[in-house]
């Protein structure tokens, strides 16, 4: 178990109140006291060292802090870790296995996807929440699922090349 | 950014929640989806002492018409809910077109309607549709229910007339005698930013004839902006291209919009009056059809 809140004291002695939170990240429970004001963004990438959750705009605009809550895309910058208590996160971790990327990672890498990188993970999980619903997208749905995701690279022409991408190859694993 | 420190609550029953409320006396807040109040304390413009998370209250994500016609949206019913229901575009053409244009689809998973009201933004697309639908917010505090119409709910930007011990727990939208016309435009930059200008327009149709409507201008004022003398113009007669062209030069000098970096005054006065003509015009050849 981790202690989060010293990370965000300052300098006075102050009693701070603390809550336990268990939330399942990857498939596995993690446990912390956190302050109530620790930010889900701070727990996963300070707490539990998984830094492939960027922080971009901290102020809800971007999509780069994007995590899955429960299979739905959220912007972990702007909910705090307690709000996460008892619920399911899934980051970038959680998508490739040891020996295998996800299909929506080889489309990225596949059709140029990407170019700083730093986008890269928030729109992989929107992707990824669109896919779950809907396997067969159109270029267009696809645009629209990563309208809250925004790329300084402007790279946007290759994401969705690599969402259709992603989208046909889980299509043939699902045997449609 | 962090927030100041608060304390975290979590109650599981209203009736819990109102009790927290009371002992915050008046420096606790309601936690919903949180899409504005946890920016704004990260800012610190918000610092409440404690924040009560209704989350795990029980009950409280729904939405549904009744068998009268009534439409009611729980507290906790996020605006992604509403763009996913099939009964919200049977019921209510207002609403369901200004869903999918609330912020960015990220953001509407965690948001909600009730929320989104209460926060009483000038930006705010619900409360224009609100507004447009003669909404009503059912708020609970310890002495009880009371219902309070969302045009005299908001007094002013971010401004609602909650008591510090009340808590906003659904929205209702009353039954309709005709039959449901309505749409909702808004001008953005990109996805997520701002309203330069939004338009809600709400009918109700006998025939051919509107019996009751409604406008509601997002973002063009110091908070949503009721078009009433627009919207009594077109009540009593059919939807002409006259009817609709004067209920757009009233919905245009009804708004006061501020000249900024997203336009000037006059650019989004004629945003508006564009956007009314739009609506009406569609509902106009929608009702052709449907008749």
């Amino acid at each position: 178990m981790t202690s989060l809140y010293e990370e965000v004291r300052g300098d006075d002695s102050e009693e701070v109140s603390t809550c336990l939170v268990t939330v399942r990240v990857n498939g596995v429970n993690r446990s912390a006291k956190v302050e109530p004001r620790l930010l889900l963004a701070h727990f996963i990438r300070q707490g539990l060292r998984l830094t492939g959750t960027h922080v971009g705009c901290d102020s809800s605009n971007c999509g780069a802090c994007t995590v899955l809550l429960d299979g739905q895309p959220v912007k972990s910058c702007s909910m705090f870790a307690v709000q996460a208590n008892g619920h399911e996160v899934m980051t970038v971790e959680g998508l490739s296995t040891a020996s295998e990327l996800h299909p929506i990672q080889e489309g990225f890498k596949d059709e140029h996807g990407l170019q700083c990188g730093y986008c890269t993970p928030g729109m992989m999980l929107a992707a990824k929440a669109l896919l779950d619903e809907n396997l067969n997208p159109t270029e267009d749905e696809i645009r629209w699922a990563l309208s809250g995701n925004l790329c300084r690279c402007t790279g946007y022409q290759n994401i969705v090349k690599a969402v259709l991408w992603a989208a046909e190859k889980m299509r043939a694993q699902a045997g449609k | 950014m962090y927030p100041s420190r608060f304390k975290y609550e979590s109650p599981k029953t209203i009736e819990e929640a109102i009790a927290l409320l009371t002992k915050g006396n008046g420096e606790a807040k309601i936690l919903a989806g949180g899409m504005s109040l946890i920016p704004m304390m990260k800012l610190r413009f918000a610092s409440p002492e404690t924040l009560i998370d209704i989350s795990n209250i029980p009950n409280l994500n729904y939405h549904r018409a009744d068998a009268d016609g009534t439409f009611r949206i729980g507290a906790l019913c996020t605006h992604a809910d509403l763009e996913k229901s099939s009964i919200l575009a049977q019921h209510q053409p207002t609403l369901a077109a200004t869903a999918p244009l609330v912020a960015d689809p990220i953001v509407r998973t965690r948001g909600t309607f009730v929320g989104s009201v209460c926060h009483a933004d000038p930006q705010g697309d619900w409360s224009s549709a609100m507004i447009a639908l003669d909404g009503m917010i059912v708020a609970q505090g310890p002495k009880g229910r009371r219902t309070i119409a969302v045009r005299d709910f908001v007094t002013g930007p971010f401004q609602n007339v909650l008591a510090s011990n009340e808590i906003a727990i659904e929205a209702i939208i009353p039954t309709t005698k005709g039959i449901r016309f309505g749409g909702y435009l808004k001008l953005e930059r990109r996805i997520g930013d701002f309203a330069t200008a939004g338009v809600a327009v709400a009918l109700e149709l006998s025939g051919a004839s509107v019996i009751r409507a409604g406008i509601g201008l997002t973002g063009v004022g110091s908070s949503t902006v009721n078009a009433i003398d627009a919207a009594q113009s077109l009540v009593g007669s059919p939807l002409t291209s006259q009817a609709i062209e004067r209920a757009a030069d009233l919905a245009a000098q009804a708004a006061q919009p501020r000249s900024d970096h997203r336009g000037s005054a006059t650019y989004k006065r004629q945003v508006v009056r564009t956007f009314v003509v739009r609506i009406l015009t569609e509902v106009s050849s929608n009702q052709v059809k449907a008749a």
